[in-house]
């Protein structure tokens, strides 16, 4: 579970403060798909950012899975994001010198799994993406969909219990992503719980639960949303 | 996760082969010019005695002028007279003591079959072996009664054992030389001080004698006086033993005292013995005798010249510059992954995680330009020695000098290096991705 309690992000610079999220309070359960929505500079992208531990908070309280995140060290941090959640990116973020089989392997070379372990998880999870038999096969040599595959790949293969993806169909034309979404969804029906942004209305309609964000809070809902009323700190 | 590292060390090298041998060679150029310049410097400053350069002394005595210092303002000779030198050698007031000087003369080696040859000579007491440790591969020094009796007794260098005797043993057998026959009482192993403090005379890293023989036989054969002779006073006759009796100095004078209270009593001894000689109207000038320890002799002496120590630093600065160019290019490599680390960071690599694997890199370049930096180091040295053929037995390449340098490139490249790396991990890992 992703709960999430009056989160404050402030970007400041020389000349301006930009407060791209206040008082953001959200709670994903196991299992969902949610669509997130939202203008450009709503703060989707930072909430997405600072769900998966890519981006620090200034105010609030947010726990994953149990654990407080606040005040966790870069190596803490690290160790979570590298167990729990899995990421996919609008422009598929591939390594272009490494091939298919080296892409997915990178979070698992973190993770600490053997050759033997890391060698089935791979296989397994470009199998699943259709790619299987591409496995040395260059990011360049294939399509921005099958790009968004291998992203896919890599995000799944160490068995996460997020997925957070950042337009993941904004870089394909509607064929490709309609089979991204499919397999997003395929992926969502397999117990891994799914945080989408999206521009697409049509993409975040197909998802369980769709938050719009503005001003960098949660506006509006559609589906079953939870708000959380009160996080504990023996949740820690 | 170490092999992973070097997989992806290897990897990123060879996709950028060009970039990484410019960085390699600007290493290796400023690791090349840095330890010739080093090697030099280490070899001409180092105390080729060490275990022992505080127990021997270089004697000066002021027997100059009274109206000039020998050597401004107001220092004795470096030379001692053959009456004083034989005077404080006979007197065995220290544990060991030597007087010597070059010469040369005719070898006549004709019963060898040879023609023939000019050999340099180095006229010497007996305790000259002992107290610079001279090795011996056959025999050894002459004895206190060959010394007392002017024996005809001579030790050869190696190389002239190798030219007259075949290299084999020669102790016992006769030499031909200065007209008499000599019997060969010992051959040296190989020996090379440098720099070869006991005698700077023909330059500090001058090549050692051919031939030694007892101090007393430069009298007998009345032997030409090498090295630097010098004078204050005009001599009295032409004569061989006037020059000898004379104020001129053409000695060198080592002793060799054990400690403290050894040298304080031996300059006892050389207040009293100058005070002695001031009463047969020697010494005109103040009392002014000095001992002088190896390491404060080599000093005194400036063995390593002002110019090679500038060269020195020249070279230091030049490898500080090479380090700074080779920390630009990394930097300018490194910059273009900067999305990398960022997504690794994103897909669970801690900082540390991706400084080492960074490192590795890094290391390997610093590594690689280091060892050919050192094969330019040889190159360039074997030069310098076939340019300066009297360098030649003094240019070794030190190990130490050597490892040194590549330390001071490889930690040099790793700072210079990781710099990027650290400014790259510093940012959220989502700013990193959007670059």
């Amino acid at each position: 579970m992703l709960t999430m309690n009056n989160i404050g992000k402030v970007f400041t610079t020389d000349v301006v403060q930009t407060h791209a999220l206040r008082d953001f309070s959200l709670q994903v359960n196991e299992g969902d798909f949610l669509a997130v929505t939202g203008t450009s500079g709503s703060g989707k992208t930072t909430f997405l950012n600072v769900a998966g531990l890519l981006e620090t908070f200034d105010s609030g309280q947010y726990t994953l899975d149990g654990q407080d995140i606040q005040g966790l060290n870069d190596r803490a941090r690290s160790q979570l994001r590298n167990e729990k959640i899995g990421f996919i990116f609008q422009s598929f973020n591939l390594i272009p010198d490494l091939n298919l089989f080296d892409n997915v392997d990178v979070p698992l070379r973190y993770r600490g799994f053997n050759a033997s372990q890391r060698k089935e998880r791979i296989i397994n999870s470009l199998e699943r993406v259709g790619l299987g038999k591409r496995l040395k096969h260059l990011p360049s040599q294939l399509s921005g969909g099958q790009q968004q595959r291998v992203a896919i790949a890599r995000a799944l293969a160490g068995s996460p219990r997020f997925l957070l993806a950042d337009e993941p169909t904004g870089n394909l034309d509607s064929d490709m992503a309609k089979s991204v979404m499919a397999l997003l969804q395929e992926i969502n029906q397999s117990g891994t719980t799914i945080i989408m942004v999206t521009h697409d209305k049509t993409l975040a309609e197909q998802a369980q639960r769709q938050i719009i964000v503005r001003d960098g809070k949660v506006c509006d809902s559609t589906g079953p949303i939870t708000r959380p009323e009160s996080v504990s700190a023996t949740n820690v | 996760m170490f092999k992973y590292y070097v997989q992806l060390a290897l990897s990123s090298i060879m996709r950028s082969k060009v970039h990484s041998l410019l960085t390699m060679l600007t290493i290796a150029l400023g690791i090349g010019a840095c330890t010739i310049t080093l090697t030099l410097v280490s070899s001409m400053s180092a105390n080729p005695i060490s275990h022992k350069s505080e127990q021997l002394f270089r004697v000066q005595l002021d027997n100059w002028d009274p109206n000039q210092a020998a050597i401004s303002p107001d220092l004795p000779p470096e030379f001692v007279t053959w009456t004083d030198a034989n005077n404080i050698v006979n007197a065995k007031q220290a544990k060991r003591q030597s007087a010597s000087a070059i010469t040369w003369g005719m070898v006549n080696p004709t019963e060898q079959g040879l023609t023939p040859f000019l050999a340099l000579m180095r006229v010497t007491s007996k305790d000259f072996f002992p107290m610079f440790d001279v090795p011996f591969i056959y025999g050894a020094g002459w004895d206190e009664s060959a010394e007392q009796n002017n024996d005809y007794v001579v030790v050869l260098s190696k190389e002239t054992n190798q030219r007259v005797f075949n290299g084999v043993n020669s102790v016992g057998k006769t030499l031909t030389m200065l007209g008499a026959t000599f019997t060969v009482v010992g051959v040296l192993d190989d020996w090379h001080m440098s720099p070869k403090f006991y005698d700077m005379s023909y330059g500090a890293f001058s090549a050692p004698e051919d031939i030694y023989l007892p101090l007393g036989l430069k009298a007998v054969f009345e032997l030409p006086h090498g090295g630097i002779t010098s004078c204050w006073k005009p001599i009295e006759s032409q004569r061989y033993d006037a020059f000898l009796h004379s104020e001129c100095i053409n000695f060198q004078l080592w002793v060799e005292l054990e400690d403290g209270e050894q040298k304080a009593q031996f300059n006892q001894y050389l207040t009293n013995y100058v005070t002695q000689q001031k009463t047969l109207g020697r010494f005109p000038r103040p009392l002014n005798n000095r001992l002088l320890d190896v390491t404060q002799w080599l000093e005194y002496k400036q063995v390593v010249k002002q110019d090679i120590q500038v060269m020195f630093w020249l070279s230091v600065m030049f490898l500080l510059v090479c380090l700074i160019n080779a920390a630009s290019l990394l930097s300018a490599k490194l910059h273009t992954k900067h999305s990398e680390i960022g997504l690794r960071r994103a897909l669970g690599a801690n900082f540390s995680q991706i400084i080492l694997q960074y490192s590795v890199e890094i290391v390997f370049i610093g590594l690689c330009g280091g060892i050919l930096g050192v094969l330019l180091a040889i190159f360039g040295l074997q030069g310098v020695a076939s340019l300066y053929a009297g360098y030649g037995q003094l240019i070794e390449l030190d190990l130490t000098v050597v490892t040194s340098v590549i330390a001071l490139a490889v930690v040099g490249t790793i700072i210079a290096g990781l710099i990027p790396v650290y400014s790259a991990c510093r940012p959220a890992p989502a700013m990193q991705i959007k670059q």
